[in-house]
């Protein structure tokens, strides 16, 4: 009970993009597909979770018994940034399909906050690693679902001839995220 | 410009930046260490000042500390110059907020009445369940001057005696149930001052999961 | 020269409005003007010495870890300015939380040290350090002033009218809105200093 409620607080109710605004770069650059979008959502989910993952261990299994908390930011953008290129590596070897799907996406990786951010986040709210797994899943998820719905909305924004001059572009994306924020804020309170 | 990369100057390199930042940091961090943990004491004293009157002891001395619901929470002791008990301040949450966790410093004397209540953490919606911050709204002083034996604390909608904040039920629910919890344990923790508390226990208990049983 | 580099990171090639680069603090810390100008200066804080160290340095590192090394480096300023304000200003701290450990992985502050200061001389790499912060402070407070107007209908934290605002502008929907009629606003202005 306890795991589906962090399952559904982190996808729906504070969503990783749209309530915590992490991963608003790639939410907004890799949006204008939404070929391109499932790619990154699938390699951001992947990634999440395993840089949750080996972030938990390090905080629990060298920087706190060394009492050096204050390495968090440097040690956990060091793992991501070499996750993420091991990844990138393994992929290539183990399976070339999937890599072909996901590969040029993992480089931007590095850089999206909302890895870094769910890191620090599951630390901050003190969970085992169980939580942290889920929590960390959930958050992917939640990004690959904001990132899906506004690029399908984004592509028919472009269709649409009848947006006026001053808000085309990244002013009109901007509005549509706002209204998909307020979509997603209805789903306050359903955890209870 | 920039060098040719060989196997030992980039390890080198890496090797240099990690320690010289490592080295720096050590040093911020002792610099600031003090001044951050009496951060840490100051914002539990200012807490504990607003919720209890005043005070002789340095009640972040006199922690107890209690696993209750699946956490852990501090009891803040104050006594007067002479070391009698003044009251306690009870650090207490629930998690049936809207927006999750809400957490409280509750202030009561040594009777049992409760002396004031301060918000410390919450993520309730802006302009409607935030108004049990007694900054934004008056809803949480109806609890002050109150003895939760005599006082019931649910809303009046489930028969209780708390003025609940209007369209915010599930909020003002949320925020009886965390006083609820601290009521039980303060009672539990006054048990060690004060054999008459031992008979309040029960009642106290239910009063936790009567909070909020009407969902 | 200077104030050409400074002007440049504040108007032309504003990170907020022109670049669209560290959108995430942007959107996040701007429920108050406050706020917004406290993220900025750390930002710029962090933009000013990595620009610094990097232009310094940037001769003796080879060209392979080059970015792994720029990422140690301005990590390290981020924590330095994390502890400084967890220390002394401790209640700016709690309100931007996680936000300031999330500098690291801010775009604007690696995309300077690698594409000015890495090829450009000590002085000149602080001073397009000091531009591009000030741009980004500069739009932050801005959005910040907008929602909190808005949203409180106060300035900075004086209400005007004492009644509840639009709270919209001060959650999350609201954020995405304000910025999208700033960056309107924003390039109205530009196009008429042009012509």
């Amino acid at each position: 009970m306890e795991y589906i409620q962090i399952l559904v607080s982190a996808i729906f109710v504070n969503n990783v993009v749209l309530s915590r605004f992490l991963g608003i770069c790639p939410f907004l650059g890799v949006s204008n597909r939404v070929s391109t979008s499932l790619g990154m959502g699938g390699a951001v989910i992947f990634v999440l979770t395993i840089a949750a993952i080996v972030c938990y261990l390090i905080q629990n299994f060298i920087l706190v018994p060394l009492q050096i908390k204050f390495m968090q930011t440097i040690s956990f953008i060091l793992v991501i940034a070499a996750l993420v290129q091991m990844v990138e590596i393994i992929l290539k070897k183990v399976s070339p399909s999937l890599y072909q799907a996901l590969g040029i996406f993992l480089p931007l990786i590095t850089t999206n906050c909302a890895v870094l951010g769910v890191a620090i986040l599951s630390i901050q709210k003190n969970y085992n690693l169980l939580q942290t797994t889920v929590f960390a899943l959930a958050s992917g998820l939640g990004f690959a679902l904001a990132l899906l719905l506004f690029a399908g909305l984004r592509e028919q924004l472009e269709l649409s001839s009848n947006i006026p001059k001053a808000l085309k572009g990244m002013p009109a994306a901007l509005l549509v995220a706002g209204l998909l924020a307020m979509a997603f804020m209805g789903f306050a309170g359903i955890v209870n | 410009m920039a060098k040719v990369s060989s196997f030992k100057n980039m390890l080198l390199t890496l090797l240099a930046t990690t320690f010289i930042s490592s080295a720096l940091l050590a040093g911020v961090h002792q610099l600031t260490k003090k001044a951050i943990e009496k951060v840490e004491v100051e914002k539990i004293n200012a807490g504990i000042k607003k919720v209890l009157p005043e005070f002789a002891n340095n009640p972040s001395d006199n922690i107890s500390k209690k696993f209750v619901d699946g956490d852990t929470v501090a009891i803040y002791k104050a006594t007067d110059s002479e070391g009698k008990l003044i009251g306690l301040a009870v650090q207490t949450f629930t998690n049936k907020g809207y927006g999750g966790r809400i957490s409280l410093l509750v202030g009561f004397l040594a009777d049992g009445t409760i002396n004031n209540i301060d918000v410390i953490a919450h993520s309730e919606t802006p302009g409607l369940g935030d108004k049990i911050d007694p900054r934004k709204h008056p809803f949480s002083i109806q609890f002050q001057g109150k003895n939760p034996d005599t006082f019931k604390l649910q809303v009046r909608k489930d028969g209780g005696d708390v003025d609940a904040i209007s369209a915010t039920t599930v909020s003002s629910r949320a925020f009886c149930d965390a006083v609820a919890r601290a009521y039980k344990i303060f009672v539990e923790e006054m048990v060690k001052y004060n054999p008459n508390f031992a008979s309040k226990i029960q009642a106290a208990n239910d009063a936790v999961s009567g909070a909020t049983k009407i969902n | 020269m200077k104030i050409q580099i400074i002007l440049k990171g504040i108007f032309k090639e504003n990170p907020i409005f022109v670049l669209m680069l560290g959108m995430c603090p942007t959107l996040a810390t701007t429920s108050s003007a406050i706020n917004g100008f406290s993220m900025g200066l750390a930002t710029t804080f962090v933009l000013v010495l990595s620009n610094l160290t990097v232009s310094l340095i940037a001769k003796q590192i080879p060209d392979k870890v080059r970015i792994p090394s720029y990422v140690v480096i301005i990590a390290t300023f981020v924590t330095v300015i994390d502890l400084l304000m967890a220390g002394y200003l401790p209640d700016i701290h709690a309100t931007l939380g996680i936000f300031i450990p999330l500098i690291v992985v801010n775009c604007i502050v690696l995309a300077r040290a690698e594409s000015f200061a890495a090829k450009n001389g000590a002085s000149n790499s602080i001073v397009d350090g000091l531009g591009s912060g000030l741009g980004f402070t500069l739009a932050l407070s801005l959005l910040g002033f907008a929602r909190e107007l808005l949203g409180e209908y106060a300035i900075f934290g004086t209400k005007l009218i004492e009644t509840d605002g639009m709270v919209l502008f001060i959650l999350a929907p609201g954020a995405f809105i304000a910025l999208a009629y700033l960056t309107v606003l924003f390039n109205m202005i530009k196009k008429r200093l042009i012509k």
